[in-house]
Order: C-alpha cells, then sequence, then structure tokens
C-alpha cells in the first residue's frame, strides 16, 4: 500500500490524491510565503502588534481587498499546515484504528477552523460607534 | 541513512517548526473570532500579545516561519532541478544565514518595546 508521500521524491505520474496533495503543499508554499511574510511584517514591523486593535482592523476591513487578502491567507495556511499534519500522522501512528481517529479529527478540525475563520472574515462589521474613532494601541 | 547530518537536521527542523506555526494558526483563527464579540472583548485577547512573554513566544514563531520558508524553498529547489540536490547541503547553511538575517531586525521591532528601544511603529495619538 502506498502511504505518505507528502515528502520524498518527485511523483512520476498519478492522479491520485497523493501526488495532488505533493503539489499542493509545494503551489500552495509559493503563495504562502509572499502572504505570510508579508503579514508578519504589516502585523508587527510596520505597525506594532499592541496596535493592531479593533479600531485598526475596522479600518482595513473597511477595503475588501484585505478580507480577500486574509482569507486566502487563512485557508492555504489552514490546509498546508493541517495536510502537513497528515502526512506527521500518516508517519508516526501505525494502528489501524487510531489512524482513522486522528485523520478523521484533522479532517473535522480542518472543517470547523475554515468554516470559524471563514465566518468571522465574512461576517465582521465593526460596531457603528467606534468608527470613525482613530486606531488606537493598546 | 543520513542520521547525523545536515538533511536530517534540515527535516527535523521543518517538521517541528511546521507543527508549531500550526498550532499558533489554530489559536490565531479563534483570537481573530473575537472580532464579532466587540471591541473590548477583541481588544482585551489583542493586548495579550503586545505582554513580553507573548512578545517571546512570537519571536520563536517568526523565527519557525522563517526557516520554515526558507527551507521550503530549498525542498522545492530540489524537488524540481534534480542537480540541486548536489547542493542541498549548502543551500541549508543558506537557509540558515538567509533566515538569521531576516529574523534579527524583525525581532528589533518585535521585543523593542518591552526595553523601551525606539520602534518607531506606534504612531502619537493613536
Amino acid at each position: 500500500m502506498r502511504i505518505s508521500t507528502g515528502y520524498g521524491p518527485r511523483p512520476a505520474s498519478g492522479t491520485g490524491f497523493e501526488t495532488f496533495s505533493w503539489y499542493f503543499m509545494r503551489w500552495s508554499a509559493l503563495g504562502l510565503i509572499f502572504l505570510v511574510i508579508i503579514h508578519l511584517l504589516l502585523n508587527h514591523v510596520t505597525t506594532d502588534v499592541s496596535c493592531t486593535s479593533y479600531e485598526l482592523i475596522a479600518a482595513r476591513y473597511t477595503n475588501p481587498f484585505w478580507r480577500l487578502y486574509d482569507w486566502l491567507l487563512l485557508t492555504l495556511a489552514l490546509l498546508h499546515g493541517m495536510n502537513g499534519l497528515r502526512v506527521v500522522i500518516d508517519d508516526y501512528v501505525r494502528s489501524r484504528s487510531w489512524r482513522l481517529v486522528l485523520q478523521s479529527s484533522v479532517g473535522a478540525l480542518t472543517l470547523i477552523f475554515f468554516m470559524l475563520g471563514t465566518i468571522t472574515l465574512i461576517t465582521f462589521q465593526p460596531n457603528p460607534s467606534i468608527l470613525p474613532g482613530l486606531p488606537k494601541c493598546l | 541513512m543520513y542520521k547525523g547530518q545536515s538533511g536530517m537536521w534540515s527535516w527535523l527542523l521543518h517538521r517541528v517548526a511546521g507543527l508549531g506555526i500550526l498550532l499558533f494558526l489554530l489559536v490565531h483563527i479563534v483570537d481573530i473570532s473575537l472580532l464579532n464579540f466587540g471591541p473590548t472583548v477583541y481588544d482585551e485577547g489583542i493586548a495579550l500579545f503586545g505582554t513580553a512573554i507573548v512578545r517571546l513566544i512570537s519571536l520563536a514563531l517568526i523565527a519557525a516561519v522563517l526557516y520554515h520558508a526558507f527551507n521550503g524553498v530549498r525542498i522545492i529547489l530540489i524537488d524540481f532541478w534534480p542537480k540541486a540536490v548536489r547542493f542541498q547541503a549548502a543551500m541549508f547553511a543558506i537557509v540558515l544565514v538567509v533566515t538569521i538575517v531576516c529574523f534579527l531586525p524583525m525581532a528589533y521591532f518585535v521585543i523593542g518595546p518591552v526595553f523601551g528601544w525606539p520602534t518607531g511603529n506606534m504612531p502619537a495619538g493613536m
């Protein structure tokens, strides 16, 4: 049986899930490098993290570009990370029943966190009493 | 196989860093979800990130992200350009150097406020 190909050589061919997973890790990585490093610079360097207050997010999210940016970051990072966790479990957990329990949990957690993040990004509407207040540092 | 050589350490660091980043990502999705509980609740949560202890954790996160990103590029190069495997050890050294070079200035901004160093990223009046 063929298991865990998240690491290792490039698949010679194939259209199966593991081949897709192998390519997904690399293509999503290329996007994530830029998305994550820009995200870190914006929220830890050009603006201190203690200033990323509700007011700042409210102002930032008046532009749908940042909601889309953060949603792409959420989606790619969560799928890349959870797929990595799946590969790690595949590597170390030998028992059939434990594999079933853990891999199902990974799937369920992925879905729950994807929904939580997506719902937050879509439904967030700034409290009108806050605007047009200036962003403040905490 | 390659036990104890750079290949093993680059692989192990990549995996540990990845799992650490994933753990933080799950926490981060929850803390961002506090947005929909209003400004008081959200700001209380975010204020934690400004404490010295969480700033230290942020340093670990930034180091993990930079290493995982640059070593990921090294992996992709080896995967798609077979000859690159000859330079994998040299590329690992480059990954470590680039990680440290990028980490140090970012670390200054993250840890600076704890010691009162000028960072210029907390606009006056904000």
